[in-house]
């Protein structure tokens, strides 16, 4: 896929897609950068600690503003959910969690901008590929969750002690017959890894797929060939099944990302609780 | 010529086996649905005043159950547009 080819349009729908589907790249195989995907996490992340800090910064014990009856209104949902899962002291888990749900919705929410808009700003930069959800990335969504593995063992052995967390591993749910060490383990271990793998990919998946589909719908509107009838049915057809989509996309963005902050948290308090 | 009949039979199998992975995964999570949300419904109508809260938790399994449904699509997805099987033959 070359500049010359990007400047005079897709040869066919195949390769439309295939380009809306490539990251920005620099490197070769295993030390590939996804340039895009680690730009716009970022840049989120620092919006998302911008809307914050600017309700804190204002914050008034008086009559609050909209903005900051809003944020309360976010931060008690995430605190009240988070207590009625979390029985221990819950100063770390309830902002990683209200991190975790506001940075993962503003990382989803970028699905919603029109499929071709993102591609013609980073075009006026020089730059030919450019994917604007870092979720439909599978390396965002696997960092997420492998960090949220390791604050689920960091709760482990801070619930348990080491040497308390280490005999579970081996004793439990079968027993304490040292004939049953290895299949205990081999449970525990699976129910591990079965975690984060699943929390990852099941966002993963549904920003994939919630992509595609606008790729999908985006291409009734590419065979625009003029004023003809069968033309501007299509760019009809893409405008509304777009717009039903895109509606539909809402629930699924607020959904996910909410499942991604409760799993978290639930998966945090069942570390704690096996006694 | 033996190389664009091996082409042929890859995306051929490729082509099948997105629709069963979609398909199976579509009957799965439909059913999964519908068996919940009956659960709800006879729950809400028993008890209208748990609406909210068992609201709240039918959105959050609707999620959970149409995760693997969705994984098999978003790697449909993957097989249909750059499928590495093909890559193989260059």
């Amino acid at each position: 896929m070359s500049a010359a080819e990007h400047a005079t349009g897709p040869a066919n729908s195949t390769e439309y897609i295939t380009h809306h589907l490539t990251h920005f790249k620099v490197g070769e195989g295993f030390w590939t950068w996804h340039i895009d995907t680690m730009f716009m996490s970022i840049l989120l992340g620092l919006v998302t600690i911008a809307l914050f800090y600017s309700a804190a910064r204002k914050a008034t014990a008086g009559v609050p503003g909209k903005w900051q009856a809003f944020v309360e209104m976010v931060v008690e949902f995430i605190d009240t959910t988070v207590k009625e899962v979390f029985h221990l002291d819950r100063s770390f888990l309830a902002p990683l969690a209200l991190t975790i749900f506001v940075w993962v919705f503003l990382m989803n929410a970028m699905d919603l901008l029109p499929l071709d808009v993102p591609g013609k700003i980073a075009g006026l930069f020089g730059i030919h590929y450019w994917r604007v959800v870092p979720t439909a990335d599978a390396n965002t969504t696997f960092a997420m969750s492998l960090t949220v593995l390791a604050v689920v063992l960091y709760f482990s052995f801070k619930a348990k002690g080491a040497g308390g967390y280490v005999h579970e591993l081996f004793t439990a749910p079968f027993g304490s017959n040292p004939l049953l060490w290895i299949p205990n383990f081999l449970l525990n271990l699976v129910e591990l890894l079965s975690k984060p793998v699943s929390l990852a990919m099941r966002l993963f998946g549904n920003m994939y797929a919630g992509e595609l589909v606008f790729m999908l719908i985006a291409l009734l509107g590419a065979t625009w060939a003029g004023f003809t009838l069968g033309s501007s049915l299509g760019m009809l057809g893409q405008v509304v099944m777009g717009a039903g989509w895109a509606i539909f996309h809402i629930l699924i963005i607020t959904l996910q990302a909410f499942i991604f902050m409760v799993l978290t948290v639930v998966y945090s308090a069942m570390a704690t609780e096996h006694h | 010529m033996e190389n664009l009949a091996l082409i042929a039979q890859v995306q051929s199998y490729t082509a099948i086996a997105l629709g069963l992975i979609i398909g199976l995964g579509a009957i799965g999570a439909c059913i999964g649905i519908g068996i919940m949300g009956s659960k709800f419904l006879e729950a809400a109508a028993r008890q209208p005043e748990l609406i909210p809260t068992l609201q709240g938790r039918m959105f959050l399994l609707a999620g959970l159950i149409d995760a693997a449904f969705l994984i098999g699509v978003a790697l449909a997805m993957f097989f249909a547009f750059a499928n590495p099987l093909l890559a193989r033959f260059g």
